[in-house]
């Protein structure tokens, strides 16, 4: 198996925290693994991507190339919107539809929603809601990678094991929220 | 053992397991993760090996120095601008040699992700004329720091170890000793006639390093390191350095049919060059950063045609990307969409609560009272200052030259001239500016925005944090000119008093700006709310 994944939103939206659970998976299976991250000035508020590759066979370049991503999994809509040259023509997009407005000249949201709706593969969630009506406030990026889990290849007990490990240290009751998480997003991907 | 590490902590990993005493360290993308991965080790920590911050890259460059000479091994990390910081001991560690493996990880930034230019650290390797390394994978940047501590001892020589940003900060699955190497003991070996450049041991020493240069090519020509890959089609032969050999090897999942040359230990290894020019027409060099490479073959071997970043077949600047490299080999293109027209640019941005914007809302706001204001900047997150909606500083060079600079400008007849510095800045370049403003009663206005970390790179210890006044007092600066303030929107009265009271003070002073990064601030909230 090989796939190649653009994690991407807004700096400190969480997507490293994605990447670290995807990560933990892949390496539980014995998968080669290149992550790619972006650290220094961006992450003040600025666009922020990760290139998340993983194979069952060695992997030679850190970066994606272009029209070679499976998925983008993104925390913000224009974020999803702004790698799409790296998506394969198949590719899936699986974003967050809550716009991130830090900017003055963020475009019109039903713009950036009819430029993801002529995708053939794309999931656009709520996650801010489905997070806070569920009582996970600090969960919706694990809502999201729960959306994405279909176009990741990695079984859906892999990844929720992955969670587990990832937030063990952190206690029951967050282990418990971010498994919780995985579900809903799995659930909300099928409706 | 596995273990999912970045670039920069497989090198931390690979330095502790080869018995590393002391790793020293000024804070800088994308060098950072290296010096805190040491710090936040068990086994570091079991050994009380070194990891402390330093106040700069050439106070770290010579306390590492000082540990080789007693016999121990000792790393230096920086960025690549660090390296000017440390030029002078680092190229004179050339000249003295060493004792105990000194390893100098250098972290280049092409398509400055986080910098001010691009330059590339090979060439201060050949300058300086020591062995350079340039891993082209976290699992062979994890054995280099082995091989590179091994060499360094071998050859009397410190290693430059050359990492670029998508090696330093991206992750792979290594495989890491169980068993460290033990550190090595205190030693009296180092002989003085190598380490006290006078004159006439420099120039012994000099042509001593200057002979082993053969000697370290050799070396080269037979490192693991450096494979001379056979190729059945000869029409195209391919050199690529460090991370640039894994775009090639992207290109040709089934393998490249192209001879091709993996370069990740310097002096280049003329003998391989002169076999690929012999054996094709025409040669790529494939290189992330400079053409270093490709200005080191050209016009010395004839035979072939020399193609890459001087001849256009490469971007001249800019980082490579396997989509570059595959245009570079004439691969047919992929079919993928562009970027919708409605996307815009994000740029990052002062945090909201940010002590910084209260300073500069402050300065904006006096600074409109006065005709030709210029305020000079520095590096580190109120750099950000220059963007909208601010737009309050005029320049921005290099560590600590916003107070050097306004001096320069007060004696060239500019007033107001005001400089902006962050806290860890002035400890690392803007204190000894400061004395030359002192020392001639510059007409400035010094602004030291405190927010008692190293914010930019992570909120890392700033060196000088409770010490800002009594070092400004120290240097010389009038008691009454020393002024501190708390930086808030309700106290933006006192903030703009004070501002203009020292602008029309015709001498130097100091205005210490400090309340705490918000960052670190809300991080210390959390671990106090878990414990």
């Amino acid at each position: 198996m090989k796939v190649d994944i653009i994690l991407c939103g807004v700096g400190g939206q969480g997507i490293l925290s994605i990447a670290t659970i995807i990560g933990e998976a892949a390496m539980n299976e014995n998968l080669y693994i290149k992550q790619a991250e972006v650290h220094g000035m961006s992450q003040r508020g600025g666009d922020v991507q990760s290139n998340l590759r993983i194979s069952s066979d060695p992997i030679a370049s850190d970066l994606i190339p272009k029209g070679g991503a499976d998925v983008i999994i993104s925390m913000e809509p224009m974020e999803a919107l702004r790698y799409l040259p790296y998506l394969s023509p198949e590719g899936w997009v699986i974003t967050s539809s809550v716009p991130f407005v830090n900017i003055p000249n963020y475009p019109d949201q039903k713009d950036v929603n009819d430029a993801l709706s002529t995708l053939s593969h794309v999931v656009s969630i709520d996650i801010e809601r489905l997070s806070k009506d569920n009582g996970i406030p600090r969960s919706s990026n694990v809502i999201l990678l729960g959306a994405a889990q279909h176009a990741i290849g990695i079984d859906y007990d892999k990844l929720e094991a992955a969670v587990r490990r990832v937030f063990a240290r952190k206690g029951t009751e967050i282990v418990e929220a971010n498994v919780k998480a995985l579900a809903i997003g799995r659930d909300a991907r099928r409706q | 053992m596995k273990k999912l590490l970045l670039g920069d902590e497989a090198i931390a990993q690979g330095a502790i397991d080869a018995g590393l005493s002391g790793v020293y360290a000024y804070p800088g993308t994308p060098s950072t993760e290296i010096t805190e991965y040491i710090q936040g080790s068990p086994i570091a920590r079991e050994r009380d090996i070194h990891s402390r911050w330093c106040t700069n890259e050439k106070t770290a460059m010579e306390a590492a120095l000082g540990m080789s000479f007693m016999g121990k091994r000792a790393m230096v990390c920086m960025k690549h601008v660090g390296l000017n910081v440390c030029a002078d001991p680092f190229v004179n560690s050339g000249m003295t040699g060493v004792n105990g493996g000194l390893v100098v990880v250098v972290a280049d930034d092409p398509s400055m992700h986080s910098s001010q230019d691009e330059q590339d650290s090979r060439f201060y390797g050949k300058f300086a004329l020591i062995p350079t390394f340039e891993p082209s994978s976290q699992q062979e940047a994890y054995e280099m720091m082995a091989a590179a501590f091994d060499y360094s001892e071998q050859q009397c020589l410190p290693v430059l170890m050359r990492v670029t940003t998508r090696m330093a900060h991206s992750r792979a699955v290594v495989e890491v000793k169980d068993v460290p190497r033990q550190e090595n003991e205190l030693n009296y070996n180092a002989v003085a006639a190598n380490w006290v450049l006078l004159p006439a041991n420099a120039r012994r020493r000099n042509d001593k390093v200057v002979a082993q240069q053969e000697q370290l090519e050799e070396d080269a020509a037979n490192s693991a390191y450096n494979v001379y890959f056979e190729g059945h089609d000869k029409t195209l032969g391919i050199i690529a350095s460090g991370i640039a050999y894994n775009y090639v090897r992207e290109n040709f999942p089934d393998g490249c049919p192209f001879p091709l040359l993996k370069v990740s230990q310097y002096p280049l290894p003329r003998r391989f060059v002169r076999r690929l020019m012999e054996e094709c027409e025409r040669v790529l060099v494939v290189e992330e950063g400079q053409p270093f490479i490709e200005e080191q073959v050209r016009g010395v071997y004839e035979s072939a045609t020399i193609l890459g970043r001087l001849t256009g077949e490469l971007p001249r600047t800019g980082e490579l990307t396997p989509d570059c490299v595959s245009d570079s080999l004439g691969m047919p293109k992929s079919t993928h969409s562009g970027i919708p027209s409605i996307v815009v640019p994000r740029p990052p941005a002062l945090c909201q609560g940010c002590g910084h914007r209260d300073v500069y809302t402050a300065l904006n706001q006096v600074l409109e009272e006065y005709d030709n204001a210029r305020v000079f900047g520095d590096i580190g997150c109120y750099t950000l200052g220059f963007l909208p909606p601010y737009r309050a500083i005029h320049s921005c060079v290099d560590m600590g030259a916003s107070i050097t600079m306004a001096k320069g400008a007060a004696d060239a007849g500019q007033w107001p001239s005001v400089a902006v510095i962050g806290d860890s800045t002035f400890t690392h370049s803007g204190m000894t500016g400061l004395l030359d403003a002192v020392n001639e009663n510059a007409d400035i206005t010094v602004i030291i925005s405190d927010n008692l970390t190293t914010a930019m790179t992570g909120g890392q210890d700033s060196a000088g944090t409770n010490k800002f006044e009594a070092i400004c007092l120290g240097l010389g600066v009038a008691p009454e000119h020393v002024r501190v303030v708390v930086p808030l929107p309700k106290n933006m009265p006192e903030i703009t008093n004070i501002i203009r009271e020292e602008i029309n003070y015709h001498g130097v002073s100091v205005i210490i700006p400090r309340r705490e990064c918000i960052q670190t601030f809300k991080r210390k909230a959390k671990e106090n709310r878990k414990s």
